[in-house]
């Protein structure tokens, strides 16, 4: 479990950063916490011969939150994100699902950005990034460009990033103060990957739940003047829609049951 | 000992018995421990990387290795070819035609066997040089269900053995068949024990070197005993024993049994040193634990109980299949006759038949595992006393009360041969249902099963076995074959009690502890004897072949430190003090009986103003041997073997006394399971231990407290899964998992009787295997009582318990439901991945034949591929570079087509070989004409192995989709160039999977 030989590239620029993908291509790979793509180099599943450390990067450090929500960079930690203490004032929804993220070594190197261009399936930034319609910011040698997260997240472990482009920072837009929210994750144990977690926002008649674990990306779907009579054949109708697959941990179906089940227990709770 | 030798230099009491803090911990918490890897090792020693077989079963037709060697920095490349003539099989405790010798020779039987080994001059280059190594395989059928692979059609792992049932027995003690024949009432159930472990921190580590003085080897490793199988590595090297010099750590990452099953690699890296001609280390990685060190035997057994009205059960009768994987390996397959002699556990069951059959399948070699066979047969005998007594009506303690075996009668003789020797079980019963308020926990029940909740309680009882019988193997040969080999019986141990100069005292053991707090416990022990302070007593536990005192059965396994250790340490000091009383007595001129050793003196006990320091005595031997009375040898050293003469040989009639000494343990426990995501939780649990004299109750509830660790993970998490074509996919701790702190229980621990041991010079007992055997099927019957279902097995994964509780249809899919995009899973209880679907694509069929095709299209439509060389109108090959996300890797593909019918049909078979793993596939087309272009029909099955499967389990079917719907994405942009790109192109796209359709 040792990693193929590889040379580290450690730009003082995003411009430096941004060149050296673009001069590589297909065999440079962006690290920042590692804490995926350590995993992959050590067992070999990823070879690149280049790795660009973007972790030093003070330009990708930023942290701002506010009323308008969450801007991160990419060189930011979820610890740091964590501890900010503006966040739970008005990003409680990404403070409840960070505590979901591994574990608290894992998240004191991890980035949330790192999260989003890793692109696991069961992930809850990805999923965060989706319910809350956010946006990710990648920039290469030609410019930057913003990409809403149904743009973005196109599939499992893969992303719109193209070779050459560095992903700077996302932005994960606040909730209303109307907004009601709740979240939810059935893991094996403490920190696992996600069978299934979902994230619940309500607010004025619209109910808009987004679900990960079960599909190959972050689903997101929204009801209006959903009656509580609607709810399980709403869920039933996502459930179906997603399919699930099976894994060493979880059935198909089970995660369609867990869908429905805890995804009705979700909404009430959201909407009570 | 912060914080402790004050006290002790105070006491009166004896030390045994009392909670010591642990002298280990000075190290071990503060980090400066030393460990295998930590060992510094000789300048010039090369380092291994082992290549593994991505198949469960192949033959291997050829090794090239020419490019591997190219690689600088690489010495040597070994494959099994080379070790053979340095070797002789690896024997085990009964003859048979077996060869194994710790790599492949010409087969591989596993995902993870060992085919070839790189020596280079850093781990970095020797893994880079793996993927050099060429294997040209023919990859066979495997079996992974050891009643399947008693069958006459399975694949035979070894043609030599003729079946993959390597050994049957069938044992009868009372008339079990009698019985249950006229039996008025009877039951039965079948179990399914999993395949799990108990994984250490600490993986296997090896430093051998050939030593061409001797032409033996020398080895250091974290090797755990038991050293019996010492001797088993030296004739497997061809070399007398004593040449084989081997060296343990003093500190030890965890083993929990799976260190044992290091040794075949030890006879493989000390012929890998030879050849290469240098010191050779390695240090196993997690994948490679995973796959390829050491499991416990799952099982399957059916089991049968007579029983009268009143509960009073007459009789059982079980047949085990026990599945070893792909190898026997010494002591294989002990744990199910160490159990051997409890087969009716804790009862007076007076008629039991036993069928063994030892069966090898596709999957890891088997090993020691804490428990060593008692958590397979005690689920099976404590899930059917449970039926038992649902069948009657019974409440299922009051049906083990009738049944236990009665306080007084022991030393108790149960019918298949173990001798329990002492204990109290009504009232350990007693003390567990009060202090673990068993009352309350019933009302608890009623109140949540009003209130609609799925509440369930449990029971389980063992009797918890200790030090081994090292003869109990012989009874897996018939009374023949054991007349002829000769009496196999006892297990020695040794220690070595030395006094020096300045009086100072080294306990030298043979127990190569793992953490357990040996040293400690030992120093109590002889401090105890020589009336000394627990820290004037040094013990090293390190071991050397060449210089230490050991015997066979030396070592860390079935609970035999308690038991053995302690009474050969005890014996040890005993005969230090019969010569110091001498020494002293003379000196002090009184009587040997008027002396006693306490408070650092000798001294008489009539006078106590009338003695020598402790250490002026040891002084005298070393100072003034002159002075010594006559006769008397210099110097203080002396050594115990100890052994029990209750250990005896296999009987006429297959009756053994399979340990020495008996403890035992009862629980009880309450359980929720969440109806909505099938979520087991322990809502209360009381488990109790009688282990005899208890030597210090800080290590013993250390053992209680880590065995019930353990035997949550073996009941909620923990599986090595393989699926039917033997592909292992628990290749990680992401894909096997352990609980951690977070998922740690704490039960009540219940303060009961320690009754004594007759057999055991401290009358202590073992405790370190206990919730091992009661805790899995204490929560199985639980789960059985909350959801009224038989079939329960481990683990207790959620999606596994939602399925017995909705065992109905799932809710259907919108009547309107329009399935847009495939739907591909992977079945993990099927033999492959199975999938199919249709696609339109705009164009001609005869258009879509050409595309599909034509090698230069292929290779265009084939994700990753730029090129395909085409052999015959059939046959093409090329080189891929996929993946999906950051995984990629490189792959040789080999396609062929067969059963061509232009335009309309053609069957695609083809295999990906490459270091990720490798894959064979088949997919079957159809091209129907549609208005306006051409369906594509298609269905497939792709069996994977390998490190792919074995970590990437979560992803692959997700993975597997996004290739396969890239491919006919191709096919749509190829075939129509023109068709407008829209969503949803693919179609309506159906898909099956699993199974064996």
């Amino acid at each position: 479990m040792k990693p193929a030989p590889f040379s580290i590239h450690i730009p003082d620029t995003i411009d430096e950063a941004v060149a050296c993908l673009a001069e590589h291509g297909e065999e440079a790979r962006v690290i920042a916490g590692g804490q995926s793509l350590m995993a992959m180099l050590n067992m070999r599943l990823a070879e690149p011969s280049i790795l660009v450390d973007v972790s030093r990067l003070a330009d990708l450090k930023k942290l701002e939150i506010g009323p308008d929500g969450l801007t991160v960079g990419a060189a930011t930690t979820q610890a740091e994100v964590f501890h900010h203490p503006d966040l739970a004032t008005h990003m409680p929804l990404i403070r409840e699902a960070l505590t979901h993220v591994g574990h608290i070594q894992t998240r004191n190197r991890g980035t949330i950005c790192g999260s989003l261009c890793h692109a696991d399936p069961s992930a809850e930034m990805p999923l965060l990034l989706a319910t809350l319609g956010g946006t990710v910011t990648l920039q290469s040698a030609s410019g930057t460009r913003t990409l809403s997260a149904s743009e973005f997240q196109t599939g499992l472990l893969e992303t719109a990033k193209q070779q050459g482009e560095l992903c700077i920072s996302a932005h994960f837009p606040s909730l209303p103060s109307s907004a009601k929210w709740g979240f939810r994750e059935i893991a094996r144990r403490d920190g696992d990957f996600a069978i299934v977690a979902m994230a619940c926002i309500a607010d004025k008649g619209t109910v808009r739940l987004g679900v990960g674990g079960v599909s190959d990306a972050p689903t997101v779907e929204e009801w209006t003047d959903l009656s509580t009579a609607d709810i399980p054949e709403a869920l039933n109708r996502l459930a179906w829609k997603m399919g699930g697959t099976d894994d060493i941990h979880a059935s198909a179906r089970y995660r369609r049951e867990l869908v429905r089940r805890i995804g009705q227990k979700l909404i009430e709770e959201t909407l009570s | 000992m912060t914080g402790m030798e004050d006290d002790v230099s105070e006491m009166r009491e004896p030390l045994v018995g009392q909670k010591i803090l642990r002298t280990e911990d000075q190290t071990l918490l503060r980090g400066k421990a030393t460990f295998m890897d930590d060992i510094p090792i000789a300048k010039g020693t090369l380092h291994a990387a082992f290549l593994r077989s991505p198949h469960a079963h192949a033959r291997i037709r050829g090794i090239d290795a020419s490019e591997a060697l190219k690689l600088k920095g690489v010495h040597a490349v070994i494959t099994g070819e080379d070790i053979k003539p340095y070797t002789k099989p690896l024997i085990v405790g009964f003859a048979n035609p077996l060869d194994y010798r710790g790599i492949a020779m010409d087969k591989v039987r596993y995902v993870g066997e060992p085919v070839a080994i790189v020596c280079a001059t850093d781990r970095y280059r020797a893994e880079d040089a793996l993927k050099l190594i060429k294997v040209d395989y023919e990859v066979l059928d495997a079996v992974v269900d050891p009643v399947r692979a008693c069958e006459e059609s399975a694949p035979v792992l070894h043609e030599a053995a003729g079946s993959n049932r390597v050994s049957h027995r069938v044992f009868n003690h009372g008339e079990a068949d009698k019985v249950l024949d006229a039996a008025k009432n009877k039951t039965q159930i079948t179990i399914r024990y999993p395949r799990n472990s108990v994984t250490p921190m600490e993986t296997y580590g090896v430093v051998a070197e050939y030593k061409p003085d001797t032409g033996g080897y020398d080895v250091t490793s974290n090797f755990q005993g038991p050293f019996s199988v010492h001797t088993v590595m030296a004739i497997a090297l061809k070399i007398p024993s004593a040449k084989l010099r081997h060296k343990s750590p003093a500190n030890s990452g965890g083993s929990f049994g799976s260190k044992l099953t290091l040794f075949p690699y030890i006879v493989v890296l000390c012929v890998a040193s030879r050849l290469a001609g240098r010191p050779l280390k390695w240090i196993e990685d997690r994948l490679e634990h995973h796959a390829s060190s050491s499991v416990a035997p799952s099982r399957v057994t059916t089991i049968e109980a007579a029983y009268d009205d009143d509960g009073t059960v007459n009789a059982l009768r079980m047949e085990h299949y026990d599945d070893h994987g792909a190898h026997l390996r010494a002591p294989m397959p002990a744990p199910i006759y160490r159990m051997h002699g409890l087969s009716t556990n804790c009862y007076t069951i007076p008629n039991v038949k036993v069928t063994n059959n030892i069966v090898l399948t596709n999957k890891c070699p088997t090993g020691a595992v804490r428990g060593f066979g008692g958590p397979q047969l005690y689920f099976a005998i404590e899930r059917v006393m449970n039926k038992v007594a649902k069948e009657l009506g019974m409440d299922p303690l009051a049906l083990m009360e009738k049944n236990l075996i009665p306080a007084g009668s022991f030393p108790y003789r149960a019918p298949a041969g173990a001798l329990i020797d002492s204990g109290d079980y009504q009232q350990v019963v007693k003390d567990s249902v009060e202090q673990g308020k068993l009352d309350w926990l019933r009302e608890r029940q009623k109140q949540a099963r009003a209130e609609g909740k799925l509440y369930g309680i449990g029971f389980a009882a063992a009797v918890e076995p200790s030090q081994s019988n090292m003869g109990y193997i012989s009874t897996l040969k018939t009374k023949e074959e054991r007349e002829k080999a000769g009496p196999k019986d006892g297990a020695v141990a040794s220690c070595t009690i030395s006094v020096d100069a300045l009086g100072s005292v080294n306990v030298v053991g043979d127990s190569t502890p793992q953490g357990q707090g040996h040293q400690t416990a030992l120093a109590q022990i002889v401090a105890d004897e020589l009336g000394l302070n627990f820290s004037d007593i040094t013990v090293n536990l390190e071991t050397d072949t060449q210089k230490d005192n050991w015997s066979i059965a030396a070592g860390n396994y079935s609970c035999r430190f308690s038991p053995a250790s302690t009474s050969a340490a005890k014996t040890a000091a005993e005969r230090v003090r019969v010569k110091m009383t001498k020494v002293a007595g003379r000196f002090l001129n009184v009587p040997e009986d008027d002396i006693e050793f306490a408070d650092s003196m000798i001294r008489s006990k009539s006078n106590p103003d009338n003695g020598l320091e402790f250490r002026r005595v040891g002084g005298l031997a070393h100072w003034s041997p002159s002075s010594l009375p006559e006769g008397m040898d210099p110097g203080i050293r002396e050594v115990a073997y100890w052994n029990a003469p209750e250990l005896t040989p296999t009987t006429a009639n297959d009756e053994i006394n399979t340990s020495l000494a008996y403890g035992f343990a009862f629980d009880f426990c309450g359980v929720e399971i969440d109806p909505d995501t099938g979520n087991v939780k322990v809502d209360h649990y009381v488990t109790a231990h009688d282990c005899g004299t208890i030597l210090n109750p800080g290590l013993a509830k250390g053992q209680i407290r880590g065995s019930f660790a353990n035997a949550i993970g073996a009941s909620l998490y923990e599986e090595f899964v393989y699926k039917e074509d033997g592909t292992f996919l628990s290749g990680t701790m992401a894909d096997y998992l352990i609980p951690t702190a977070a998922e740690a229980i704490d039960p009540v621990l219940v303060d009961t009787v320690a009754i004594p041991s007759p057999f055991t010079r401290l009358g202590a007992k073992g405790i370190a295997e206990g919730n091992q055997y009661t805790t899995p099927v204490c929560l199985a019957n639980a789960v059985a009582d909350a959801l009224d279902y038989e079939d329960v097995t481990m683990p207790l994964t959620p999606s596994k318990v939602f399925g017995w509780i909705n065992s109905g249809e799932e809710m259907a899919p919108p009547a309107d439901e329009e399935k847009t995009e495939e739907r591909l899973s992977v079945d993990f209880s099927g033999d492959a991945l199975r999938g199919e679907g249709e696609t339109f694509v705009p164009a001609p069929r005869e258009k879509v034949w050409e595309t599909l095709l034509d090698p230069k299209e292929m290779a265009a439509l084939i994700p990753g591929c730029r090129e395909l060389d085409k052999h015959a109108e059939d046959h093409f090959t090329g080189t891929l570079k996929m993946g999906v996300g950051a995984v990629r890797g490189t792959f040789e593909a080999d396609i062929r087509l067969k059963n061509m019918r232009k335009p309309e049909s053609v069957e695609i078979s083809g295999t990906l070989d490459g270091s990720l793993g490798v894959s064979r596939g088949t997919g079957w087309v159809e091209l129907d004409e549609v208005e306006g272009g051409t369906n594509v029909r298609y269905r497939y099955e792709i069996h994977l192995s390998g490190t792919i499967a074995s970590v990437g389990g979560r992803l692959l079917s997700g993975a597997a989709r996004l290739l396969i719907n890239q491919f006919f994405r191709a096919l749509v942009a190829r075939a129509a160039p023109d068709a407008a790109p829209r969503k949803g192109l693919l179609g309506k796209i159906r898909s099956k999977f699993g199974g064996n359709s």
